[in-house]
């Protein structure tokens, strides 16, 4: 429900002081999101704001919108309920990477499945940073925390091909302190109807500094941030190196020196998953150059459009219920 | 008109009980005599795939129609399609009607229909002694016996003796009489529970429009199908009527009942309809999220027809989405409702706990099974009342409301959905299998006299806005998304009373602690009294029950009276708060004695807060309690 009243970011922060450790990496984006929330065009009164546990669960607080902190790893499912019942509002779902990926992971992929009309936030700091520091579902393979002394043992999941798999409709990646793409990315989120998920590589500043300093860090940044642009050719590095197909028919990382033009990989959010999904898989992590930007968008109809329409079409077909109707339905006898 | 072969002669029918071989009477050579009985239980049992369940409701319906007051029990195994003919695979429904009241399905069936050996095995011990045996004979060969686990024919080694049984081979006159529809034999098979349906028909004197109006309904579409199943219920009605086999028919009258329109009505559908008028009543939509469970799926079914009346069904992906979306439909304004058994009531738990904490309305259906764990998920039990009161971490106050029949779900709805509403509280309504799963007549009720549920919900003043300011009832507003000026943020987190910021603060915890129990024991104050069913006004034994024990206990208690005791009945609705009698009541008579289809939960509760010498009375063997040992347990207590 867009209106065309003039807002700024006050209309969108709440009297409540922001709680997180200085320099953690949530102000930033909580910053973008209330700056660029009266540019939709959505009154604060239409958006909800839905979180679940850990640190990004407190972002609810912050802004002066309808707002759901509910328990941990719920909030898609929260969301979806609200999402539901009211197609007319705007929901958004704040979670961590422990939250959306662990406790939550079934109602994550839920979701994504069904194209409830989200847009889901995950920030991904790579950690547990509210319990004080365990390895979390994204941490690398070997990570030592306090409750992995000698380094972790599982594999992590990749959020955003994990989000492909479940055949989001939406998914796109960005950075926390790079306000001009993460805005971009949101605004995009926003617009898309149906499903958006974005993961933020989030700095925890506190348990997992630098994690992502090779994307973020604007020097080293520069050479591996991929970034992802629909209908333009893949190259990063200041134009030096490029995605392209291999021989084998895979996509790999070369020079753009070595490389015929025709075989640079020309960026398409709108086709099949399998050119996203092989982009997804191009890094093992932000440890090397890796895509970020909109993955995927293609349009399909929303879990809630389609809940409703039923509901409409039920009352085309047999009129608004009535109840003595209902009740008396079938054999009845009379004394 | 005899579909399966006019003339033939039934030299294969043999009774087995020749001392009350009434083919020598005379009379019986020409008509069968008519008894006049005041109620009767029979009971149909097959293999799950038999169509025992179908049976059974059909022979329903015609007796509802009849006008006899009735109860059901559906009795099913857990497995949809167990090997054949195994005595774990025996699916059966259970029927008492009569010219009286009926308050139970009966203890002991007084005719079992026993569609192969495995059915006679498992259900034998419900037939009351004396009682009649009709036995698909067709079905009883060496295999099946062996299935059964029957190392004799228990048709000639004496193990009868004492019932009145009749070997009716009712597979092939069933092939028989379906030969000219041209279906294949196993169609023609299949159609044997219509046999059976059409033969008990005629012995009670059922009505056989209702039955043949249904079949046309049903398989309007198959014509060969419909024909085979008309031809097996004709086969088997005309073969009552026009062998000799049976001494008499059955005549039970239609039951004195207040005037007013009645229907038949199953529990899950009378909580749905329930549900469905306290959307009207308020106003609001209904979200209902489920998880498939047994046995609450039923509700899911039946609210998912409903589309036309604003009905939203979500088939969640797990129990605590469900609680969860039901929970954030709940904070946009709609009647919110979660269902599920057991198992389910675990995993929902700390999603309740956020409704108690966010005060929201929202509403949780208990479908109660056996348990723990999966436990026995088609049997009922009443073993969820302390998980339904005490099942959360932290003081989580909830109240707690239950249906203690079939029809009586549907007031029951309107009841939890009122106080949610009302006092913008979380509360679960306990039912369970049986309730769920029987059927019973009911007067329908004036809808236009369902009284208004105001959804009272907050609007701007101008003003700031409180999102825990509390009313007379300690209730909080109730503001949803979309309404200007209100935006608020509730969460898990301790709230700070009146302003609903995030606090710490002890001293508000505590205040907050007192509040939500405070609110929860108020609603005491709305309710109606407990009521005592004791004549004299002096009985020496109350008993205490809530839920589906009250068909049995009503009747125990009427005829301890009829024996001479003075026994007294109060039936609890709300369970949490209790009508603020209640400590009164249990504290007027000199014993109290508490059943329950638990290890006494309720009486754990009721000796806790009234410090009353109150005697559990406890059955855990997924069955209704029985009436009859009751009996025994009211005559404990009055010596005892």
């Amino acid at each position: 429900m867009a209106d065309t009243l003039e807002r700024t970011k006050k209309d969108f922060t709440s009297d409540q002081e922001p709680r997180w450790c200085p320099g953690c990496g949530d102000y930033a984006i909580l910053a973008a999101v209330q700056s660029f929330m009266p540019e939709l065009g959505v009154a604060p009164e239409n958006t909800v704001f839905v979180s679940g546990i850990g640190c990004s669960g407190r972002f609810t607080y912050y802004m002066d919108t309808y707002g759901f902190h509910g328990i941990h790893g719920r909030a898609p499912a929260l969301a979806t309920g609200i999402a539901t019942a009211n197609p007319d509002l705007t929901v958004w779902v704040v979670t961590g990477d422990g939250d959306a990926l662990s406790i939550g992971g079934n109602h994550l992929i839920h979701a994504l499945r069904r194209n409830v009309n989200l847009k889901i936030l995950m920030f991904n700091n790579q950690i547990y940073g509210l319990t004080k520091g365990q390895y979390s579902p994204t941490s690398e393979v070997g990570k030592v925390t306090k409750s992995t002394p000698f380094g972790s043992v599982d594999r992590p999941f990749d959020p955003v091909a994990l989000a492909l798999g479940a055949a989001a409709t939406f998914v796109a990646r960005t950075i926390d302190n790079d306000r001009k793409h993460l805005t971009d990315v949101l605004r995009q989120a926003a617009e898309h109807p149906g499903a958006a998920f974005v993961e933020i590589y989030q700095n925890c500043n506190v348990f997992n500094d630098g994690a992502f300093d090779l994307l973020r860090d604007k020097t080293q940044g520069v050479h591996n941030q991929i970034r992802l642009v629909h209908g333009e050719p893949i190259v990063f590095d200041d134009g030096a190196q490029c995605v392209r197909l291999a021989a084998n028919g895979r996509l790999e990382i070369a020079a753009v020196a070595d490389t015929d033009p025709a075989q640079i990989i020309t960026h398409d959010v709108h086709g099949p998953p399998s050119l996203a999904f092989t982009l997804a898989h191009l890094s093992q992590g932000p440890t090397e150059p890796t895509c970020i930007g909109v993955f995927r968008e293609v349009q399909r109809t929303t879990y809630g459009e389609a809940v409703h329409e039923q509901i409409a079409r039920a009352r085309e077909r047999s009129g608004d219920g009535d109840l003595e109707t209902l009740l008396t339905g079938g054999d009845t006898w009379t004394v | 008109m005899r579909s399966f072969g006019a003339g033939r002669q039934y030299a294969w029918l043999e009774r087995t009980t020749p001392d009350t071989d009434t083919r020598s009477d005379p009379h019986r050579l020409m008509i069968a005599t008519v008894e006049e009985r005041e109620r009767v239980v029979v009971r149909f049992a097959g293999d799950s795939g038999d169509g025992m369940q179908l049976t059974g409701d059909r022979f329903t319906n015609a007796t509802a129609l009849l006008g006899n007051d009735l109860a059901t029990l559906p009795d099913f195994p857990a497995e949809i399609r167990a090997p054949a003919g195994t005595v774990h695979g025996v699916s059966a429904f259970q029927i008492q009607f009569a010219s009286t009241d009926v308050t139970t399905p009966g203890d002991h069936a007084d005719v079992l229909v026993a569609m192969n050996p495995a059915a006679l095995k498992a259900d034998l011990p419900t037939v009351a002694r004396g009682g009649t045996l009709i036995l698909n004979e067709d079905a009883f060969q060496q295999r099946n016996l062996d299935k059964a686990g029957y190392e004799t024919d228990p048709r000639t080694d004496g193990s009868l003796d004492g019932y009145q049984v009749y070997s009716v081979p009712m597979t092939s006159i069933t092939v028989r009489a379906v030969e000219p529809v041209g279906v294949g034999k196993k169609e023609a098979e299949r159609a044997k529970n219509m046999f059976a349906l059409g033969l008990v028909s005629w012995m009670y004197d059922r009505p056989t429009a209702p039955t043949l109006e249904w079949l046309e309904r049903k398989f309007g579409g198959k014509p060969e199908i419909l024909d085979a199943n008309v031809a097996a219920f004709n086969a088997g009605y005309n073969f009552g009527e026009t062998t000799e086999l049976f001494a008499h028919r059955v005549e039970v009258k239609a039951a004195p009942a207040e005037a007013g329109t009645y229907r038949n009505v199953a529990g899950a559908q009378a909580l749905a309809w329930g549900l469905i008028a306290a959307s009207r009543a308020s106003d609001l939509p209904l979200f209902y999220a489920s998880y498939p469970i047994t046995p609450a799926s039923d509700l899911l079914h039946e609210l998912s027809r409903h589309k036309h009346f604003g009905v939203i069904t979500v088939q969640a992906e797990d129990e605590i989405a469900a609680a969860n979306m039901a929970l954030g439909a709940a904070f946009t304004g709609q009647l919110a409702v979660t269902g599920t058994s057991g198992p389910g009531l675990d995993l929902k738990a700390e999603t309740i706990g956020l409704a108690v904490i966010t005060e929201l309305p929202m509403i949780i259906v208990d479908v109660q099974r056996a348990g723990p764990s999966t436990g026995m998920p088609t049997k009922t039990e009443q073993g969820d009342l302390l998980a339904a009161m005490f099942g959360r971490h932290g003081e989580s106050p909830i109240p707690i409301v239950s249906a203690s029949s079939p029809s009586e779900c549907f007031d029951v709805a309107l009841d939890a959905a009122r106080v949610a509403i009302r006092y913008r509280t979380p509360v679960i309504l306990l039912s369970d299998s049986f309730l769920q799963n029987s059927s019973e007549p009911w007067r329908l009720p004036d809808v236009s006299t369902i009284e208004r549920i105001d959804p009272n919900f907050a609007e701007p003043n101008g003003a700031g806005f409180h999102p825990y300011a509390r009313n007379d009832d300690l209730a909080r507003p109730w503001a949803i998304p979309g309404t200007p000026g209100l935006q608020h943020r509730i969460g898990g987190l301790e709230r700070e009373n009146v302003t609903g910021s995030i606090s710490y603060d002890a001293e508000n915890h505590e205040r907050m602690t007192d509040l939500r129990r405070e609110k929860v024991a108020g609603i005491a104050a709305s309710l109606p009294e407990l009521e005592v069913d004791d004549p004299t006004g002096d009985a020496d034994l109350l008993v205490l029950g809530w839920g589906s024990t009250a068909g049995s206990i009503r009747a125990a208690v009427r005829r301890a009276r009829d024996g001479g005791d003075k026994v007294a009945h109060a039936h609890l609705r709300w369970l949490n708060p209790l009508p603020s009698n209640t400590g009164d009541v249990v504290r007027r008579y000199p014993r109290v004695l508490i059943p329950e289809i638990n290890e006494g939960q309720l009486s754990l509760l009721v000796r806790a807060k009234f410090l009353v010498d109150a005697r559990s009375f406890s059955r855990v063997q997924g069955r209704p309690m029985w009436a009859d040992e009751l009996d025994d347990a009211i005559e404990e207590a009055l010596r005892g």
